[in-house]
């Protein structure tokens, strides 16, 4: 995919989509590596840092951008325009982060509906002042000085693969600096790429393996908040009745939140042969789970806050079901 | 046209698939619209087949093992007593009625309880009416769009 | 070498050999009361005086520790002899009229009636009679130096350092076994009533635990041996002519790799202490029913005789069923075979004594071949079956002539009366119980229990020889209950299937089973204690876990329980399953 053709530079676009601009100082923190970068690369798209237009990507041909990080989730139509031009510009598209790659936070917004949303931000929040009867955005607006157009929030979260093709994924909220040096490293080396759908950046095994606590037989009778109690800094998190996502998430950052006594979140998304990470994590759960009667099993479950948000956190609108079902 | 609804069943071979052999050899009528997948153990289950069946458009699911206690493999069935109410919570939370989730224990001696238990579920779901999912929508979506672009040459 | 002449007779011995000693050889038998062939001889007790000629003086001196010389003549029945041991032993059995081997000696004697009076004081039957072996036992032998001798002429006795109770005392017996009265007695302080189990009283140091042992070889118990713990004794090893005692014997652990284990541990009694109101442990002559096996074996304590504490024969005999069986405070469960050793227990109680003999039972549960008939043989014996538990034991008296009894309480539910029957003996039949330490045995192996809490088989009708765990097999009382010829039949079973694998060399395995893909796999050891049949391993070198293809059953538990869906069920993969589900909506 190098642009070893030409005697140019290869082209980078970086791009956010509904995102949170971590990625983008993800990006900055490879610190004096970003100068590396940027000799090695011609950007020709980066909003957060300089000044293209998207009219400058439309006039170029088509699979002219060598490589496009795409980071942040479709939440709107201007996401979805914008992750179809690049896709049609680009050689290589990568899902750049949990956001891209799965959803992300933004993803939670499938356990509500856009009408919801909106009335809440618009409306009934607390800080919110809202008149005339509390008025929503619109798509289009005649306004003295013209028409305005805005884009259009979509009923449901994305993921970057469920509206275009996507070559390469790297997971992460955000991706580790260390983990981005090494993919922009290997790109810039040459080498051959791996298949095309494969996740770089990350392991093949789950955040368990780089965490260093000590783990041993699992059987859990009460679950807790991480602010609920002290926890042994050397021992696994899950055996304390934290409820700590390493099992189901797939490695690569170092197992950063359990090294910091708090437990994963499961930003890494899913291992690589998992269908679905939160149905996992129920079945892996409630396999320790050390009760046989019903109400001691129902009691031990009243334990855990909202299964879908905890679970789901960075991969809802990549699970199986994609969205909760609203009336 | 009546609504038939469509239910995936997950059987553990030695008790409950044994039951539903029963019935069948019995000539016990029951509904026809449960689709029955077997396992070995109905610990075997893994919550992401529950997901995947109403994903693909499943209106009702219902795991069958052996009664607690009776496990061929001893404790398989202690495992699925804890995971499926787990997971009735989540799909509660998906906003999937949790009835259209059901766990049951058929011996294989209980072919009658068997045409028993599919008999009601069949008519438990037809009440509840068919399950529309969001998702549902999206996979034909991604299935006519595959065929789209197959035809596409890169 | 020298030759000596005794009693005419001319002997050769060892240079300085004692005279005792030379008599014995020559089959000439002289009286000792202070003599232990362990201990130094002492002399204190002068019975074994003789006369010795040399040359022409001749002496009285005491043959236990005068040393043999060549020449000599010794004379152990000249009148003057004769005199001086009646002397002494009328002084003997004046002094202590009560005393037995006092009364065996002066019979062997011919002494009779002493001149002398006797004190009030030393009128007990188990008086000391200051032989001193108790003495020099714990001093020279034992070296725990607890024991001596106070004060001098007639107030001479045997005392404690300071007249008390010494931590000195190593508790090894050795005193109460040499001495030849029962003056001695060995008191724990803390005996709460529970007597070493099976053995009707204390044991020494090395020992068999019956003569019908498998193997039938002494064991020293490093607990209460003298040697190990002060250097002294070493007695054993003296008397041993092939010189097997080898006190430097330590426990080995050995590692031994087999392909199959049959478990048949055994059980335990239950102990009857918990249920207080029969007496066991508080009340004389109650006995377990093993105690009782004991006290019938012609190897125990009374060679075979049923005796009470006293000595004396029982007048009636009560037997118990159901201690601790069939009692919803203890053990729901039948423990089989008391009905018939209680039947066999009234046989030999009616063969060997003329005693009353009453059963209280619940049932009565003859079940096997034979069994039935035998009951109804026992019926004709007269011996007294009164169906219903019995409530209580209490001390009482004989009705006829109030001499102390034990007195049996019950309901007859078959007259529909409440009785009290005076009995002198009671014997239990406690429960069979798993062994104390079944639940650490059985982790070891992977052995579920019962709710009883005896091994599990892995089928009551269709298995009751095999564990859930391949390679583990159970047999005997292990599993539950039974008799000799069940067991035989059970083991026998075990046995075969064992060798049978053996004979074949290799094992078949289903291929539906799980496997770790180890690429995947980040040890989080969720899968760890999901598998009954102890089939999941962990690796700690890798940091993965493993699965063991020859006990997986291929559930598939684990393969549903595993977070990053390393583990996989061949035969069922996710990947079959998911397609099936693709399949089957259309």
């Amino acid at each position: 995919m190098c642009g070893d053709e030409t005697m140019a530079r290869p082209t980078l676009a970086l791009y956010w989509a509904a995102s949170c601009g971590g990625c983008e100082i993800a990006v900055l923190d490879l610190h004096e590596r970003i100068l590396d970068v940027a000799n090695a690369f011609d950007i020709v798209l980066w909003p957060v840092a300089m000044d293209f237009k998207y009219a400058d990507i439309r006039k170029r041909e088509d699979k002219s951008i060598d490589l496009c990080l795409f980071n942040g989730s479709i939440r709107n139509s201007e996401n979805a325009e914008m992750a179809r031009l690049l896709r049609a510009k680009s050689t290589t598209l990568v899902a750049f982060g949990s956001c891209s790659m799965e959803g992300g936070i933004p993803g939670l917004a499938n356990l509500t509906t856009k009408q919801e949303i909106l009335k809440f931000v618009y409306h009934d929040s607390p800080s919110t002042i809202s008149t005339n009867g509390g008025i929503m955005p619109q798509t289009h607006t005649t306004m003295p000085e013209g028409e305005i157009e805005i884009p259009e929030m979509w009923e449901t979260v994305k993921a970057l693969d469920q509206v275009v093709e996507v070559d390469y994924y790297v997971p992460g909220c955000p991706p580790i600096p260390d983990q981005i040096w090494s993919v922009v490293e290997y790109i810039l080396s040459g080498k051959p790429m791996p298949p095309r759908g494969s996740v770089l950046g990350a392991g093949t095994k789950t955040c368990c393996d780089e965490c260093a606590r000590k783990k041993e037989e699992k059987k859990l009778k009460e679950f807790f908040r991480p602010y609920e109690i002290e926890t042994d800094p050397a021992r696994c998190l899950l055996e304390q009745g934290i409820v700590c996502m390493g099992p189901a998430t797939r490695d690569g950052c170092g197992a950063l939140c359990p090294a910091a006594n708090m437990p994963c979140r499961g930003c890494y998304g899913p291992p690589p042969n998992a269908v679905d990470q939160g149905a996992k994590m129920v079945s892996a759960l409630s396999s320790v789970i050390d009760a046989h009667e019903p109400e001691e099993i129902e009691r031990i479950l009243d334990q855990i806050a909202d299964p879908v948000g905890t679970f789901y956190r960075f991969s809802l609108a990549h699970s199986i079901l994609r969205r909760v079902e609203k009336p | 046209m009546p609504f038939e609804p469509k239910i995936i069943g997950f059987l553990c071979n030695w008790c409950s698939y044994t039951g539903a052999d029963l019935a069948g050899v019995s000539r016990i009528k029951s509904a026809p619209n449960v689709r029955i997948v077997r396992t070995m153990c109905s610990g075997r289950v893994d919550p992401a087949f529950v997901l995947k069946a109403f994903q693909l458009g499943a209106d009702g699911v219902v795991v069958m093992g052996c009664h607690l206690g009776d496990c061929h493999y001893q404790e398989g069935n202690y495992k699925t007593v804890r995971r499926i109410p787990f997971l009735k919570r989540l799909v509660q939370q998906f906003g999937i009625d949790r009835r259209r989730l059901r766990l049951e224990w058929v011996s294989a001696s209980e072919g009658d309880r068997f045409a028993e238990v599919v008999n009601e579920f069949t008519e438990e779901i037809r009440s509840l009416g068919p399950l529309k999912l969001y998702v549902h929508g999206e996979l034909r979506g991604e299935k006519q769009r595959q065929m789209e672009t197959e035809r596409v040459v890169h | 070498m020298v030759t000596i002449n005794i009693d005419g007779q001319h002997i050769e011995v060892v240079d300085d050999t004692t005279v005792l000693k030379a008599a014995e050889k020559a089959g000439i038998w002289i009286p000792t009361m202070c003599h232990c062939e362990y201990l130094e001889p002492y002399g204190v007790c002068r019975l074994c005086s003789v006369e010795v000629v040399r040359g022409k003086r001749s002496r009285i001196v005491t043959a236990c520790n005068y040393p043999v010389r060549a020449g000599m003549t010794v004379h152990t029945n000249s009148p003057r002899v004769t005199w001086i041991r009646k002397l002494i032993m009328e002084m003997m059995l004046s002094r202590w009229p009560n005393v037995r081997v006092v009364h065996e000696m002066a019979e062997k004697l011919g002494v009779s009636a002493p001149r002398f009076p006797s004190l009030e004081r030393d009128e007990a039957e188990n008086a000391c009679i200051l032989c001193g072996m108790c003495v020099n036992m714990c001093n020279d032998v034992v070296r725990a130096g607890v024991l001596g001798f106070a004060h001098t002429g007639i107030n001479r006795e045997v005392v404690l350092p300071f007249g008390q109770k010494t931590d000195r005392c190593i508790v090894c017996g050795a005193c109460a076994k040499v001495c030849p009265t029962g003056h001695i007695r060995m008191v724990l302080e803390d005996y709460k009533g529970k007597k070493p189990e099976y053995t009707l009283g204390p044991k020494t140091a090395i020992s068999v635990p019956s003569l019908q042992a498998v193997p039938r070889v002494p064991v020293i118990d490093p607990a209460s041996c003298i040697h190990l713990t002060t250097g002294g004794c070493e007695i054993c090893a003296t008397v041993c002519e092939p010189k097997a005692i080898n006190y430097g014997m330590q426990d080995e652990v050995q590692e031994i790799e087999v392909g199959q284990i049959l478990v048949a541990t055994g059980f335990d009694i239950f102990d009857a202490t918990a249920m207080a109101q029969y007496g066991y442990g508080t009340l004389d002559n109650v006995y377990s029913a093993l105690e009782f096996e004991m006290l019938l074996n012609s190897t125990g304590p009374t060679g075979g005789k049923v005796l009470l504490k006293n000595g004396k024969e029982p007048r009636s005999v009560g037997i118990i069923h159901c201690i601790g069986s069939r009692d919803q405070n203890h053990h729901a469960y039948c423990s089989r075979v008391c009905c018939m050793y209680a039947l066999k227990f009234a046989h030999l109680v009616h063969d060997r004594t003329k005693a009353a003999i009453y059963q209280f039972y619940i049932d009565m549960r003859a079940f096997g071949k034979g069994y039935e008939e035998f009951y109804t043989r026992l019926l004709d014996e007269g011996i007294t079956m009164i169906r219903g538990k019995a409530a209580e034991v209490v001390e009482g008296s004989w009705p006829d002539n109030g001499e102390r009894t034990l007195r049996i309480r019950c309901e007859d539910t078959l007259i529909g009366k409440f009785r009290e029957i005076p009995v002198d003996m009671l014997v239990l039949c406690n429960a069979i119980e798993p062994r104390r330490d079944a639940d650490r045995v059985r982790k070891l192996f992977s052995i579920s229990k019962s709710p009883d809490g005896f091994f599990l088989e892995r089928h009551p009708k269709l298995d009751p020889t095999s564990t859930t765990t391949d390679g583990v097999y159970i047999a005997g009382c292990a599993q539950g209950p039974k008799d000799i010829p069940d067991t035989v039949a059970q083991a026998s079973a075990a046995a075969a299937r064992i060798l049978s694998l053996i004979s074949r060399g290799e094992v078949e395995i289903d291929p539906v089973r799980a496997t770790v893909q180890e690429t995947y796999c980040s040890g989080c050891r969720i899968c760890n204690n999901l598998c009954p049949y102890g089939a999941i391993e962990f690796l700690e070198d890798r940091k993965v876990s493993h699965v063991n293809e020859a006990l997986c059953k291929g559930c598939g538990t684990c393969v549903a329980a595993c977070p990053s869906s390393a583990m996989t069920g061949e035969g069922f993969t996710d990947a079959q399953i998911l397609a099936e589900l693709d399949g089957l909506m259309v």
